[in-house]
């Protein structure tokens, strides 16, 4: 009894109005978000496959900045007297795995050769050995690595743009606007994208911004499709209501509520679009209406090496092992993002 | 489920016609011109002109195209072998096209499901591996290095098939392109079966199943396979796309004599109608297989009937 009257005869003190001290100011909204970053992360770093992924993409970046340069030899000065030399690798080849030589099958039966015994250029190495004009293949497929990342990341990126911001008009909107969108997706999905992209490619002349225009037209759906499911599902929540009944526009809307909350998805879907790029660039250059001859991409290189990948298989590997390396990357580090978002 | 239907039905006409106008349109702005040879002299390009009704007014020529489109004509090659109508071109090609197609289809689903269920069913640490590993390689590695991987070790240095697709011997000079494909499909199918069936033995039904004392078989056999199984369907039309592409370049590896190729050569030789004519049956026939693909699901699941759209 002498307590409830001691709480009604209480006086508010002047400490009681300070600021909450440091420690406290976890709980604003701003911290809050800084934690689920934290947290997803965390969640995303504590699996071992998704670190792998991180890995290998992180070294084939650091080897389409450096990997041109590092070989000694440039990736377009062409000698026809070192043309189709195998791999010398230093250290290995006096231990004589990979040290150049090759077996042959001639005329008269299989040959085992070293070209740059024959040569007297035995200090000379080439990693990935040469290409049918002696040009260094160890440059070369880095170079194609990086105009072939180029490539998918300026594809990718337009493609979130468009993708995304159409997904989200027609998500957030709704009625006449959403069903217009959406069957003009349905009309636009339905072509496929080998027939868009072919006959595109015969239109345009050849070359890295028609390879990107085509891998833009097709490439974009997807990426609107999830945006729009995604908006869908975030946009009656509580707390975009919240926002919606202090009046915040749409804008506001979109852009501070709704986007942030779909990012996990975005990222799962960005890094599955990359290698899809490579994937269909690669196909373009293979089919012969891709890179223009004399440039390298993983695509050239990849139809290059399968002309005599039967007799030379070292021409193919090199590009066809950094392709897939950069698939499993992606793929990898796709399936860590959509598990630490969950 | 009538409306459904129908709403698909008239997408997909739409979806066509605007295919033709895109075609046809492009047509227009192709660089090069199947009469190319030096050798005419403008009159006689003129003539051939007029004999192939290309001085016609562009709309004229457009709705001349569409009807013959849909009369089945197709129009004749001006360049690849000139003045042969492309429906013959296609009559030997296409079989052989759809056959390989086909099979790997029918193959990669089988091994898909196979995989995908197993590993969902036992969780066997190995299996577990096997199926990562498997998948994984399934969609990093494009079919045409897989097939270049067959040709060096089973083609060339083991000689078990041959290297090149011989019509006398079709079945075991298909076996390479037919593998090679067949395996991202694998992996696409493994990891959605494995999905949803992990997601069904989790549902409450199949726990009640269980609490019931149903015999395992049942469960497996009538709650989780057949639970799990429809859904695979929708994924079947984004591979049928991949395996189109595939087959162009398997086609041209193998030499073997089909659409692929046909195309890849017409592309190369600038044969424009040959492209615009095959490019029209690819989105045909990728039409009309959504089309069944998408009303064979909604036969199949009740809710995109009551819901009217598949998701």
């Amino acid at each position: 009894m002498a307590e409830v009257t001691a709480t009604k005869e209480y006086t508010p003190q002047p400490e009681d109005f300070v600021l909450a001290p440091a420690e406290m100011k976890s709980s604003t909204a701003a911290e809050a978000v800084g934690g689920v970053k934290h947290e997803t992360l965390k969640r995303f770093f504590a699996q071992k496959s998704a670190v792998a992924g991180v890995v290998i993409l992180g070294l084939l970046i650091l080897l389409a900045i450096v990997g041109p340069y590092i070989s000694g030899h440039s990736y377009d000065a062409q000698d026809l007297s070192r043309a189709n030399m195998a791999p010398r690798v230093p250290g290995l080849a006096s231990m004589g795995i990979l040290d150049g030589s090759e077996s042959v099958p001639k005329t008269s039966g299989t040959v085992t050769q070293n070209k740059y015994e024959e040569l007297g250029i035995t200090d000379t190495y080439y990693l990935f050995g040469t290409d049918t004009l002696g040009r260094d293949m160890f440059a070369r497929c880095f170079m194609g690595l990086r105009i072939s990342l180029v490539i998918a990341l300026i594809a990718t990126a337009i493609n979130l743009i468009i993708g995304m911001n159409y997904g989200i008009i027609s998500g957030y909107f709704g009625g006449m606007t959403d069903i217009l969108m959406q069957r003009t997706i349905d009309v636009i999905g339905s072509i496929p994208t080998l027939v868009v992209v072919t006959l595109l490619m015969l239109v345009l002349e050849p070359g890295m911004g028609s390879i990107i225009i085509a891998l833009m037209l097709s490439g974009w759906i997807q990426m609107s499709l999830i945006s729009r499911a995604e908006v869908l599902k975030v946009k009656e929540l509580e707390y975009v209501q919240a926002a919606r009944t202090m009046g915040a526009g749409h804008f506001h809307i979109i852009f501070r509520e709704i986007v942030p909350n779909i990012v996990g998805k975005l990222v799962t879907q960005i890094m599955l679009s990359i290698p899809a790029a490579v994937f269909l660039e690669a196909f373009l250059s293979f089919v012969g209406i891709g890179m223009p001859a004399g440039t390298c991409s993983l695509g050239t290189l990849l139809s290059d090496g399968f002309q005599n990948a039967l007799l030379h298989p070292y021409k193919l590997l090199p590009a066809a092992i950094i392709m897939i390396l950069l698939m499993v990357g992606c793929h990898l580090v796709a399936e860590g993002v959509k598990k630490a978002t969950e | 489920m009538a409306r459904y239907i129908g709403k698909r039905l008239l997408i997909s006409v739409i979806t066509l016609f605007v295919i033709l106008l895109v075609l046809f349109l492009l047509l227009q702005f192709m660089p090069g011109s199947p009469f190319n040879d030096q050798k005419l002299s403008p009159e006689q390009v003129a003539q051939l002109k007029e004999k192939y009704g290309l001085d016609k007014p562009v709309i004229v020529q457009f709705f001349q195209y569409v009807g013959n489109m849909f009369r089945g004509d197709l129009g004749v090659s001006y360049a690849l072998s000139p003045n042969t109508p492309i429906t013959d071109l296609l009559v030997d090609r296409f079989p052989i096209t759809m056959k390989i197609g086909f099979f790997s289809m029918i193959l990669g689903t089988l091994a898909g499901l196979l995989l995908g269920f197993l590993t969902a069913f036992f969780k066997n640490k190995i299996l577990g591996f096997f199926y990562h590993v498997l998948t994984l390689l399934g969609i990093a590695v494009p079919s045409y290095l897989f097939a270049m991987c067959f040709s060096y070790f089973l083609g060339y240095k083991g000689a078990v098939f041959p290297l090149l697709y011989d019509f006398r011997s079709p079945v075991s000079s298909s076996v390479m392109p037919v593998v090679a494909m067949s395996l991202g499909v694998m992996a696409v199918i493994a990891r959605f079966a494995k999905a949803e069936a992990s997601d069904v033995m989790k549902s409450d039904y199949v726990l009640l199943a269980k609490c019931q004392g149903l015999p395992n078989r049942t469960i497996i056999l009538k709650y989780i396979l057949k639970n799990s199984l429809m859904p695979v369907i929708t994924v079947m039309a984004g591979l049928l796309v991949g395996l189109l592409t595939g087959s162009l370049v398997i086609e041209q590896m193998f030499s073997i004599p089909g659409v692929g190729g046909l195309l890849t050569n017409a592309i190369s030789a600038n044969d424009y109608s040959v492209v615009i004519a095959l490019s029209f049956v690819y989105s045909a026939l990728y039409i009309v297989v959504m089309l069944i693909l998408d009303i064979l699901y909604c036969v199949i699941d009740p809710r995109v009937r009551l819901g009217g759209k598949a998701e």
